[in-house]
């Protein structure tokens, strides 16, 4: 299926962020990914749905070329990546949040937030950043991991949108956390929308994820096997449901 | 006369001194591995080897190229550390991928061949470097004689250790090292180039060691094998602190200076294996280190 012809269709105005054609990923010898395809237009937000082990956080993981091996293409902005250095690829304005945070123990939330380079320059100052997560401004000198999960989310979300990054890979942002803490990545994520930014959210939450995306692409067994719009979505639910097995 | 658990404080106090200069050479040598480990995840075989080169850099300069001592504490390290990253860069890069217990072969032989390539050309004997003409003498303190060489040793390698605590715990350039550290492959995410970083880390910490050397040249004879009697020794040192402590390694490689000292004082034939000893006791009750993290 080729989801990315039938979309730019229907809107032809809008650019394409990030376009991934027959994506294959190799971990040595084990193939996770089997021609994955989709895209992303400018200020779209989208999620990547599916089972444990689908290859969504590969997907992500593919994209920072931070796998053993891929073939196909993926283009960011107008950009092939795919013999691109892993460290180039984020000066082309992507910021990456992986699942497990990757918060730094041995640095303090402030060196923490500071880390990245910045990949352009009209990135988030820091006093917006601390506006927006006022905990991280409260707790600026303890060591990374002595946060709490949820500050924890917030200060790996927020070193990302420092550096200028105008696409966000986020993979399962709102795991293990606490429905207060999932209800502020919400606004969050629509701030970040009205912002203009391109956003990729790898996430299980599908209560969280539904009202935020504009698409949804489904996968399974390393594919992309279904996308839905977020206007057919209340019609297609319970195959949706079926589809994720919950 | 004073004297302190009957010896001569003036002995006492030699050893000390004794001690206290060892165990720089100690942290010098032991930050560096530490250092390299950390980012690389390599044992540094050939750090022994890398300070031997830092003596004789220093000796070699000074006799063909006239370079004088303190020209020679500043270009050394460059010289050796530059050395070093075309080690990392072309020889360490490429096996980078595979189990680190190669990288501990691959410096193991570097360490071999550096010191036969020096051996078949200089032999085994050993030659002295005049301590600079500044430095010579020492100090009339009334408890004890204290040798101005040696205490200008002990003063610049704490200042060189603190001078790499600040650099690694207070810049930017050591925030990326501590987080490379952690996880190297997020660094890369967020678009540092770590290759570059691991090149110039090990480019660092073969500079402290040649800066050792430097600084061990007008002490111990030059030999092409300096290097690797010490090696062993900094190896217990870095065990018993534990890796991954900037501050750890430093206080360690003092502290382990000064119990050897004070062991040739009260049983001199305990001196040589007294570090080994604390090593044992220290894997047997805290096997990753007295400030290492417990895996």
């Amino acid at each position: 299926m080729n989801t990315a012809e039938s979309l730019e269709t229907q809107q032809p105005q809008q650019a394409e962020m990030i376009r991934v054609q027959d994506l294959h990923a190799f971990y040595g010898e084990s193939h996770i990914l089997h021609g994955v395809d989709f895209n992303v237009k400018r200020g779209e937000l989208v999620t990547l749905l599916g089972r444990n082990g689908a290859g969504r956080s590969t997907t992500l993981k593919s994209i920072m070329n931070m796998v053993g091996r891929r073939t196909g293409s993926i283009m960011i902005n107008g950009n092939e990546t795919l013999h691109m250095k892993p460290h180039h690829i984020p000066r082309l304005g992507i910021g990456y949040c992986p699942e497990e945070r990757g918060i730094f123990a041995s640095l303090d939330v402030h060196e923490n937030l500071l880390l990245p380079p910045t990949v352009r320059s009209d990135g988030m100052s820091l006093d917006d950043i601390y506006a927006m997560f006022p905990n991280l401004y409260e707790r600026r000198r303890s060591p990374g991991t002595r946060l709490s999960g949820g500050e924890q989310q917030m200060l790996a979300m927020a070193r990302i949108l420092r550096t200028g990054a105008r696409i966000l890979l986020l993979d399962e942002i709102t795991e293990g956390l606490a429905p207060v803490i999932v209800q502020k990545l919400a606004e969050v994520l629509t701030q970040l929308k009205e912002r203009g930014m391109t956003i990729v959210l790898v996430e299980q939450n599908f209560r969280f994820a539904a009202p935020l995306a504009d698409r949804h692409f489904v996968m399974d067994h390393g594919q992309i096997v279904e996308e839905i719009s977020a206007a057919d979505l209340p019609s297609r639910r319970e195959h949706l449901n079926s589809m994720l097995g919950v | 006369m004073t004297m302190i658990f009957g010896v001569p404080l003036a002995v006492f106090m030699g050893q000390l001194t004794l001690g206290l200069v060892n165990g720089a050479f100690y942290a010098l040598l032991s930050l560096g591995l530490a250092v390299i480990f950390g980012l690389l995840k390599i044992i540094n075989f050939a750090h022994g080897a890398q300070y031997m080169l830092g003596a004789f850099a220093a000796l070699l300069g000074f006799r063909y190229l006239g370079i004088n001592y303190w020209l020679a504490l500043i270009l050394v390290p460059l010289v050796v550390g530059a050395f070093g990253m075309l080690l990392e860069r072309y020889l360490l890069r490429k096996i980078s991928h595979l189990d680190h217990l190669y990288g501990l072969l691959l410096t193991f032989g570097l360490a071999l061949i550096i010191e036969g390539t020096l051996v078949n050309f200089f032999g085994v004997s050993g030659a002295r470097y005049a301590t600079p003409e500044v430095l010579q003498g020492g100090l009339d303190l009334g408890f004890m004689f204290l040798p101005t060489y040696r205490a200008w040793v002990l003063v610049a390698a704490l200042a060189m250790c603190l001078f790499t605590w600040f650099m690694i715990e207070r810049t930017r350039l050591g925030a990326y090292l501590r987080a490379g550290t952690e996880n190297s492959q997020l660094m890369q995410a967020f678009g540092v180039n770590v290759p570059l970083l691991i090149t110039l880390t090990y480019g660092f910490g073969v500079g402290l060691a040649a800066f050792a050397g430097v600084l061990a040249a007008p002490l111990y004879p030059v030999s092409p094998t300096m290097g690797s009697s010490l090696l062993i020794v900094v190896f217990a040192v870095v065990v018993i602190g534990g890796m991954g402590s900037i501050f750890g390694a430093i206080m360690t490689g003092l502290a382990m200076g000064v119990i050897e000292g004070l062991t040739k004082v009260y049983y001199p034939e305990a001196a040589n294996t007294v570090i080994f000893l604390v090593m044992i006791l220290v894997l047997m009750f805290r096997p990753a280190g007295l400030f290492g993290k417990e895996a």
